[in-house]
């Protein structure tokens, strides 16, 4: 289906192709050169990682490698946990996108299809935590986090992060487009309210649960600042986390940081290319409204 | 709000007004208490891990506390402290010369590029693609592949100006050029959200409109001034500031890229209440500054919502 969707854009673009004229082949030669420099610091960590040596230390100009070694990543993964943090990311990560997207959807539905006082204030009041900077509420965030035992825990991570207002935001303004006719009609029908959730509003919401899932998935994989506060020890990190404590030591070479980080950066990658479109949208309408 | 939480731990029976039918209670009972079972995961953890640690961090900015001990009342002196302290005023210009050095940068070129791609062009998805890209790489490692390139002695920025016989440059190491290295690291990874923004904001555009200025013989300078630009405005308010919140809040990039120094030259609010309240151990104090920010953070969305509401009208 896509692919013959592409296929035909791709000829209707093939046929608007005579008529692009100088002025329009200089504006795509911009591009082209602007979308390389936006590419090349990834291009960089690329290079970087599989170049032993030679480029990280001398200072000659080397735009691409002078041999290949695939050996720093072994380098790197046996001078630091790097296993280990991956391992703790893909856990919180892939609890929390099943946590967070849940009780967001579940939270959207509420304020997208039902009347209850205290709404607006509610949901006014749940998107008032998007603007507090979490720098802000850390210390209470932490009490609150050792009292409860979970310092070190990947939990300590997952919880906070699963109450994500945006996602709210995102799953009732899905959900608003729904008609509520089809709810009604359910009820007419006799059905339980959690029935009609599931066989009527859960049906429709496959595209909704893509993007939230896509995105939260990158936000928590990306986690920074948080993750640096409620985990303390090494074999607790995360794979930002611990890249970041590798920062500034000087027994650390730029072959194996640039390797770690490629390594980072290659969930996130892969979710982008192979669902840019949901990616892309989600980001679209978290903004736009 | 509390009264409809409470009522949900009573039996469902006893809360409903005795005065109306027994199938109208019915109905409305099921109305008033399932969207808040619906909610009321959310609810816990945000009770938990969002609404309690603000009101107990407005609570902290009113007191003397301290790694160890503190906790006194000392009403407004954590924020008196912090207008007399110098290190306050300079972290406030740092975060305004790094929200402006962020905020209309990315916006313009995202733009731009939005613009320029919304057209027909040879690879266009591709194009998108490579301008997409940074958009999902983590702050850690922009800021590593940043140290990295504006690496004095082994970058590649350097290296590509001595190659042209210009002086190597100690970018992370001297205040102005730090701030312009943190600024440029950030601006790269933003500026794939101001373009996805900005495209789905064309795509709404109404492709007749163009289309009848084109056959009326306007030139595409006219057409971008006259009727994509004005309606691009309302988008344009709303991504500003929610720039301006992304760049106040910016923590990882400056945390990792220069601690926020040298010096304090890179030291903006979130850093400065992450090193008061970490390593100076002043909760009480960190607190205020945060509450201040917040405050800020509050009166820049009301001025969204106005600005929003009379972009809209305008259109109108």
């Amino acid at each position: 289906m896509s692919t013959i969707q592409t296929r035909i854009r791709g000829r209707k673009r093939g046929a608007r192709r005579d008529r692009m004229t100088l002025s329009r082949w200089i504006i795509w030669l911009i591009l082209l050169v602007g979308g390389v420099v936006m590419a090349f610091p990834v291009y960089w960590v690329f290079v970087t990682a599989i170049t032993p040596g030679g480029l990280a230390q001398d200072s000659g100009l080397h735009l691409w490698p002078s041999h290949v070694d695939l050996g720093i990543f072994g380098q790197a993964f046996k001078a630091n946990p790097v296993g280990t943090w991956l391992i703790n990311s893909i856990i919180i990560a892939v609890i929390a996108v099943l946590l967070s997207v849940s009780i967001s959807v579940l939270a959207g539905y509420a304020f997208s299809k039902y009347a209850f006082r205290g709404k607006n204030l509610l949901f006014g009041l749940l998107m008032v935590t998007i603007m507090v900077p979490i720098q802000v509420i850390m210390v209470p965030a932490f009490v609150i986090i050792s009292k409860l035992g979970l310092v070190n825990t990947p939990w300590s991570v997952i919880l906070p992060g699963a109450a994500q207002a945006i996602s709210i935001y995102m799953a009732r303004d899905y959900l608003n487009a729904i008609p509520s006719e089809l709810i009604e009609a359910g009820r007419v029908d006799g059905a339980s309210e959690w029935a009609i959730f599931r066989s009527i509003v859960m049906p429709v919401c496959g595209p909704l649960v893509a993007v939230l899932t896509i995105l939260t998935f990158v936000w928590r994989w990306n986690d920074f600042v948080w993750p640096l506060v409620s985990l303390q020890k090494p074999s607790a990190y995360t794979i930002s986390v611990g890249l970041a404590s590798l920062n500034g030591t000087f027994s650390h070479p730029w072959d194996q940081m640039m390797a770690i980080t490629l390594i980072s950066m290659i969930p996130v990658v892969i979710v982008f290319l192979a669902f840019q479109r949901q990616f892309v949208e989600g980001i679209a309408s978290t903004g736009i409204k | 709000m509390s009264v409809q939480a409470d009522t949900l731990s009573m039996p469902p029976a006893d809360r409903q007004p005795r005065s109306r039918s027994p199938r109208r209670n019915d109905h409305r009972l099921r109305r008033s208490a399932v969207p808040w079972l619906f909610i009321a995961p959310s609810l816990v953890l945000f009770s938990i891990f969002a609404f309690a640690p603000i009101v107990v961090a407005v609570v902290l900015s009113f007191q003397d506390v301290q790694t160890f001990g503190g906790g006194q009342w000392i009403g407004l002196q954590n924020y008196s402290h912090a207008v007399t302290v110098q290190l306050f005023w300079q972290s406030v210009k740092n975060t305004l010369v790094f929200t402006l050095g962020t905020v209309p940068t990315s916006a313009l070129i995202g733009l731009v590029l939005a613009v320029l791609l919304n057209r027909r062009l040879p690879g266009r998805g591709l194009l998108r693609s490579l301008y997409f890209l940074p958009m999902v790489v983590s702050g850690v490692a922009v800021s590593l592949i940043f140290t990295w390139m504006f690496n004095t002695d082994s970058g590649i920025v350097n290296s590509v100006i001595t190659q042209l016989g210009g002086p190597r440059v100690n970018w992370l190491t001297t205040p102005r050029s730090a701030m312009a290295t943190v600024v440029a690291a950030v601006v790269w990874g933003r500026i794939g959200f101001c373009m996805v923004v900005y495209l789905a904001a064309l795509q709404n555009i109404s492709s007749t409109i163009v289309e009848a200025a084109e056959v009326d013989g306007a030139s595409r300078w006219h057409i971008f001034t006259h009727i994509t630009w004005p309606l691009l405005l309302p988008t344009t308010y709303m991504l500003l500031v929610l720039n301006m919140i992304f760049s106040i809040q910016a923590f990882d990039v400056i945390y990792v890229m220069t601690g926020g120094g040298p010096g304090f030259s890179t030291t903006v609010l979130v850093q400065y209440i992450f090193r008061s309240a970490f390593t100076d151990g002043k909760m009480g104090y960190a607190s205020a500054i945060g509450v201040i920010l917040i405050v800020t953070l509050l009166l820049l969305s009301v001025l969204r919502n106005h600005l929003g509401k009379r972009a809209e009208e305008n259109v109108a």
